[in-house]
């Protein structure tokens, strides 16, 4: 039987997406749009045109669900091969699993929690673009947080330190870095968040975490986690795409918009980039083989590709983020000084920490050839020398952290890296400290918001750090290993010096393999004073 | 065409599907550079960087859909847009 009709023309990409985007959105007859959409005008953001939001992708439904689903598949045929095949005793040596623990406990729980940010945008949102996109973006995070968990679980099989890591994420002390940098979002607007994460966050800063460090993950064998990461990062590659085009909405829609969003992207630039911290103590730090240091991934990534982008962003009248020089300043420091935190509080860690090997060293004076040799070789060095007198270095004090990034008071002052930097503010009669003037800053914009800041430190000397049952009253009542069993850290087994770590031990016993490449048979030697934990 | 020079890049993993594409982006941007990492490969290209459906067609001799580079993508910088058959990659003009 012959069809008298031609076969419908096939639609274009544009064709598609605008029937996907334009005119689905409902009208309300009987409510007003004020009560149904409450959250979307108390920022002070003016938009005119919903229409003019534009996924540049121009995703649709049929396509996503297609990709996303080979995506998949891809991964899991990785997993399932790495798993099959003990790929877990194939990376470089048994420190590489430390900084997995660090992502499994402070990155993962991010993912979980973008997806709520971008559940909560799918809603609040009055556009349909946008709507679309964020929704999309919900799905691709909680998918990431799923495979990160699914990929690392194989791990959790051999190794200590990561089967609690919902449970950490939300209460160890350098874990509160993440936390609060997302809750921070979470509870802004939505004009406010998907600025911070999508354009601060994912556009201008994530590429660090997955371009330089998952590569570095191949590199040191482990092609379970390059895979998940990759395969999140082809999604990123999608919503850095909507952070330049939310940027550009907002700038384009009211003139009123720019002096709002410039404020934004000072605050989670700042934000994203202490976070990111973390990310480059991982670096330089807990790679066995490495790829790149932190200094050369920051020139790359945000003085470079920021450069470009900020050079476009001029047009609106927006300027590079404020004290976007001072990381240039801090680049040749930060990771130094954020490793030298982790070994002092390594009895207080939820992973063992070392001390970098002479090999390392050679390697990061090269990399670093202004700063290592000058302030922190010496530092290393005479730390060495206490361990093999015996009497290894530890900090059994609580450090001061900074009321809006939560880490430790661990920074310099940005033009002598001699002293730290110490910040502080009076509200309401309280005193409130700070890592820098970034961080002072953003508290002073808004102190009514940071001054409930839920802070490790602070919770521990006011009492509420404990588990349950706890009698600080009893004779033996011990507060630092009692916070730490609170924390999700088993005391004097999870953290503690490398060398004598039950990761190390059980890596040389199953692989038959050096636990640090570059010390093999160090196993044993600089043991840990477990008598001094807590 | 815009005159921004302002560096954009793509950057893809390193296996077999990207090959070809790899090949038709340097045949197609003579300015890119080819940087490559650990399982990834990132590229570089001074303003501005197209990618063409016919040019990886060639290569691979089946049909392509543009949106197949969704599966590989790692990361990208600059402003994009995709048609069925270009994905352009550039900064506007410095006003």
């Amino acid at each position: 039987m012959s069809n008298p009709q031609s076969p419908p023309k096939k639609l274009t990409l544009k064709e598609n997406y605008a029937l996907l985007t334009r005119g689905l959105g409902w009208e309300p007859s009987y409510e007003a749009q004020d009560d149904i959409f409450p959250m979307v005008k108390f920022e002070g953001i003016k938009i005119h045109d919903w229409e003019k939001w534009e996924d540049p992708f121009r995703l649709t439904m049929d396509a996503y669900w297609k990709y996303q689903g080979e995506k998949e598949r891809k991964l899991y045929a990785i997993i399932d091969a790495f798993q099959q095949n003990n790929g877990q005793f194939n990376v470089s040596d048994a420190r590489y699993l430390q900084a997995l623990k660090v992502f499994i406990t402070g990155v993962t729980g991010l993912e979980y929690a973008s997806h709520r940010g971008f559940n909560i945008l799918g809603r609040e949102f009055p556009g349909v673009g946008p709507r679309i996109a964020a929704q999309m973006q919900s799905i691709d995070e909680l998918r990431h947080a799923q495979t990160q968990i699914h990929a690392l679980s194989h791990y959790n099989k051999y190794f200590a330190g990561m089967s609690e890591f919902p449970h950490m994420f939300d209460r160890t002390w350098y874990l509160s870095i993440p936390k609060s940098f997302f809750e921070d979002a979470v509870t802004s607007g939505p004009f406010e968040f998907i600025t911070a994460i999508s354009f601060a966050f994912e556009y201008v800063l994530t590429n660090l975490v997955f371009m330089p460090w998952m590569s570095g993950a191949a590199y040191n064998g482990d092609m379970s986690t390059v895979s998940f990461g990759f395969s999140a990062q082809s999604d990123e590659a999608r919503h850095m795409t909507l952070g330049i085009e939310v940027i550009k909405f907002l700038l384009e829609q009211d003139p009123a918009n720019v002096p709002i969003v410039q404020g934004w992207i000072d605050k989670w630039f700042w934000r994203g980039y202490r976070l990111l911290t973390l990310l480059a103590a991982m670096m330089d730090y807990m790679l066995p083989k490495r790829v790149m240091a932190w200094k050369e991934a920051w020139e790359i990534y945000f003085e470079q590709n920021g450069g470009a982008l900020f050079a476009d962003l001029a047009r609106y009248g927006i300027r590079m983020p404020k004290y976007w020089e001072v990381t240039v300043k801090e680049k040749s420091h930060v990771s130094h000084q954020l490793w030298c935190i982790f070994y002092q509080f390594r009895h207080a860690a939820g992973f063992p920490v070392w001390l970098p090997s002479e090999e390392e060293m050679t390697w990061l004076s090269a990399q670093y050839p202004d700063t290592f040799d000058k302030y922190y070789r010496p530092r290393y060095e005479h730390w060495r020398e206490l361990e093999r007198q015996g009497k290894p270095f530890v900090n059994a004090t609580l450090p001061q952290l900074c009321q809006t990034c939560q880490w430790p008071l661990l920074f310099t002052e940005p033009d002598d890296p001699t002293q730290i930097c110490y910040r502080e503010t009076t509200y309401r009669g309280d005193k409130f400290h700070f890592c820098s003037d970034g961080c002072k800053d953003i508290f002073c914009d808004a102190p009514e918001k940071y001054v409930h800041a839920h802070l490790p430190v602070h919770q521990i000397y006011q009492g509420t750090y404990f588990n349950a049952g706890v009698n600080p009253g009893a004779p033996d009542f011990n507060p630092l290993v009692e916070a730490l069993k609170y924390m999700g850290i088993n005391p004097g087994v999870d953290g503690g010096d490398f060398a004598t770590h039950v990761d190390a031990i059980n890596w040389t016993r199953w692989t038959n393999k050096p636990a640090n490449m570059h010390e093999p048979g160090a196993q044993g030697l600089g043991a840990a004073p477990k008598d001094k934990v807590g | 065409m815009s005159t921004n020079q302002q560096p954009v890049f793509i950057a893809l993993q390193a296996n077999n599907d990207t090959l070809p594409i790899i090949e038709a982006i340097q045949s197609d941007n003579p300015l890119a550079v080819v940087h490559e990492y650990p399982a990834m490969v990132k590229i570089d290209a001074p303003g501005r960087l197209v990618i063409k459906r016919t040019s990886i067609e060639e290569r691979i001799g089946r049909a392509f859909d543009l949106r197949e580079i969704q599966i590989n993508l790692i990361s990208l910088s600059g402003e994009l847009d995709e048609t069925e058959d270009e994905i352009t990659l550039q900064w506007r003009d410095i006003p």
